[in-house]
């Protein structure tokens, strides 16, 4: 990693630029809570200034720029005796400004399944590839926990991170595509006084938590706490709405399905954004649900998400953001879930 | 129309109304892009919003429209006694729709208010299946012509037809839209049947339930959020009773 030091205005030059030659999102308000708070979506940008980079975090996390909620694999085209399969997963070029910590991580947590893992998409991939990310930190909601998940820090899966200091931001260049966009405007080596500065920046980060979840003994706990009665108490509540999952950066299971055109000559697969909250995920043919009830479909999320299976065996893939919990009309998040479970375990002692 | 070879059989239809605003019907003839292949799949029997044609060998009844008056039900055994299939198209055939709106009132009052001295014979407001058995349900306030396309494909190839078991908020939060409970209006999204695509919250409006319940809705605990949200049981019920297609949600609360 290659570290610089950017004034604002300097850096507001460096994203116009980006603006000018690529297709560029950044977060801006899309609506305004009951409360009054703003509400922030990843949008199109035209210039620098339509961004608030000063948000807090997205509504919805940033996983539909990489797995789109509804997406066509592939499309077929009948002749009489005949067919042809068309397949595209071509992507322009495209910047992403502000992204959190916490959403590059999740995007690490992706990586590891869509590109790493033992079935790569090409979707996926070429999305991944054609996108710019430039991260930058906030301070925490109240109910951020991403420390307690250990994913504050950002190591990788991103191509610039912004450090606020102020005045100027602290860069942490991660690609070469960064660094030689970089040369365009002026950026200097950080100083004493910088490094410092980044460090109290860090530090009141930290600081600024107001909410831990104590996952020292996940995942065994939830090995220990397969059959628990907690389950049932917050298994209750849900409505298998599917909105922990939509907006969770993620959540990645999917549904396909083939259907015929109107025209009969040709047909199209698609893939969608589906979860294990959701009624029919785990149907099969012929009916058989193999979770039938509310109470074993939230388990299994929390037993993904704290847990792991599969390409994550053994590694939580949340992240913290808290969006799942924010989200949930019922009230399920995370932190309670998880302390209920702690708690009921150190009742029993 | 050739299907990988295969000429499939078309499917002989006819379009029936009963009480309702007509909008299924029209709905069918929307969504012009694709209406020319629609109809190539269809021999339409009869179907007064587009056709002039009136017979009577049709194999598949598209109902849409509620019963409410005597010779009404008349009609609908007769097109039973006709057809092989008979669907109920929209949410008047399926639950009573908007119609419903009536039984909450005093039949005389209603006549009164709505026709004055013209005395007209009328009933209670019933969903086609309190009348004749009903095979397929497709509800929606006005149906999703994509839907209708998908279940007319399905049958043309012998597929088996599928509805989304899963409440609306699964599309609406595909859509990334703002939960209209945050902006603190009610939506009775979390206990609906999905299908429509979310279109009510995605012009920004609560959904007021026309698709019916969602598989294993949880009116429970649907209930408690609409108290924590600050909305009152007589609240909702204003919403649930538009429609009259939550039955669940209102039967519970007795
Ligand atoms: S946990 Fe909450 S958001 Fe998730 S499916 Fe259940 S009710 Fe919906
Ligand atoms: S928690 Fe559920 S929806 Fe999310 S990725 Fe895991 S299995 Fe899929
Ligand atoms: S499970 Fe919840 S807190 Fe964890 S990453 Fe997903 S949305 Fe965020
Ligand atoms: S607006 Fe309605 S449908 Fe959409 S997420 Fe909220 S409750 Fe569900
Ligand atoms: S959102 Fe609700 S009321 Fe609106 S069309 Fe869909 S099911 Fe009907």
């Amino acid at each position: 990693m290659i570290y610089k030091v950017i004034t604002k205005k300097e850096f507001k030059k460096f994203v116009n630029g980006l603006i000018n030659s690529n297709e560029t999102f950044g977060p801006r308000q899309v609506n305004t809570a009951k409360d009054g708070k703003p509400i922030y979506q990843f949008k199109e940008v035209h210039s620098f200034d339509e961004m608030e980079l000063d948000y807090t975090l997205s509504y919805s996390s940033l996983k539909n720029f990489f797995l789109p909620f509804r997406e066509v694999l592939s499309r077929y085209n009948f002749t009489d005796d005949n067919w042809e399969q068309e397949i595209e997963y071509r992507v322009n070029p495209r910047v992403i400004v502000g992204v959190r910590a916490c959403d590059i991580n999740a995007l690490c947590k992706l990586d590891d399944i869509f590109v790493n893992g033992s079935f790569p998409s090409p979707y996926y991939i070429a999305r991944r590839n054609n996108t710019f990310l430039i991260g930058m930190d906030h301070l925490p909601m109240d109910d951020c926990f991403c420390m307690s998940m250990g994913e504050l820090v950002v190591r990788q899966g991103f191509n610039l991170f912004c450090t606020d200091l102020g005045d100027r931001y602290y860069l942490s260049i991660n690609s070469s595509k960064a660094f030689n966009f970089l040369r365009n405007v002026k950026t200097t080596d950080p100083t004493d006084k910088d490094d410092r500065q980044w460090l109290e920046r860090r530090n009141l980060i930290k600081r600024s938590f107001n909410t831990t979840v104590d996952t020292s003994s996940l995942p065994n706990l939830l090995d220990i706490e397969f059959d628990s009665p907690i389950w049932e108490k917050w298994g209750d509540k849900c409505l298998n709405c599917g909105t922990c999952a939509m907006v969770c950066p993620t959540c990645y299971c999917y549904g396909i399905e083939e259907s015929i055109d109107v025209s009969l000559k040709s047909s199209r697969r698609e893939r969608f954004q589906h979860s294990c909250t959701v009624v029919d995920f785990a149907e099969v043919a012929g009916g058989h649900n193999f979770r039938p009830s509310k109470e074993a479909r939230l388990k299994y999320r929390y037993y993904h998400h704290y847990h792991g299976f599969a390409e994550n065996a053994d590694e939580q893939i949340c992240v913290g953001c808290n969006r799942c919990g924010r989200n949930c009309l019922a009230g399920i998040n995370p932190k309670d879930v998880i302390d209920d479970l702690l708690m009921e375990k150190t009742d029993e002692v | 129309m050739k299907y990988l070879g295969i000429d499939p059989q078309k499917i002989k239809i006819g379009v029936f109304n009963f009480t309702c605003c007509e909008g299924c019907a029209l709905a069918l003839a929307n969504k012009e892009e694709t209406l020319v292949d629609f109809l190539d799949l269809l021999d339409v029997v009869t179907f007064r919003e587009i056709s002039s044609d009136r017979g009577e060998d049709y194999d598949i009844a598209l109902v849409e429209g509620s019963i409410s008056r005597d010779d009404e039900i008349e009609r609908i055994k007769k097109i039973r006694a006709q057809a092989k299939v008979l669907v109920a198209l929209g949410t008047c055939a399926c639950y009573g729709g908007v119609n419903n709106l009536k039984n909450q009132f005093k039949i005389e009052e209603v006549v009164e208010i709505a026709y004055g001295k013209d005395k007209v014979e009328t009933s209670k407001v019933r969903p086609l299946s309190d009348v004749v058995k009903v095979d397929l349900e497709i509800p929606g306030c006005p149906v999703s012509k994509a839907e209708v396309e998908k279940i007319v494909v399905d049958i043309v190839n012998q597929s088996e037809i599928n509805f989304p078991e899963y409440p609306v908020c699964v599309e609406c939060r595909r859509n990334m839209n703002t939960c209209v409970f945050d902006l603190g209006m009610i939506c009775l999204g979390p206990i609906t049947q999905a299908g429509c695509d979310a279109v009510c919250p995605n012009g920004g409006v609560g959904c007021l339930g026309c698709r019916g319940p969602a598989e294993d809705a949880n009116y429970e605990s649907f209930r408690e959020i609409l108290e924590e949200n600050g909305f009152t049981m007589q609240e909702a019920l204003e919403r649930i009773n538009f429609y009259n297609a939550l039955p669940g949600m209102v039967i519970d609360e007795s």
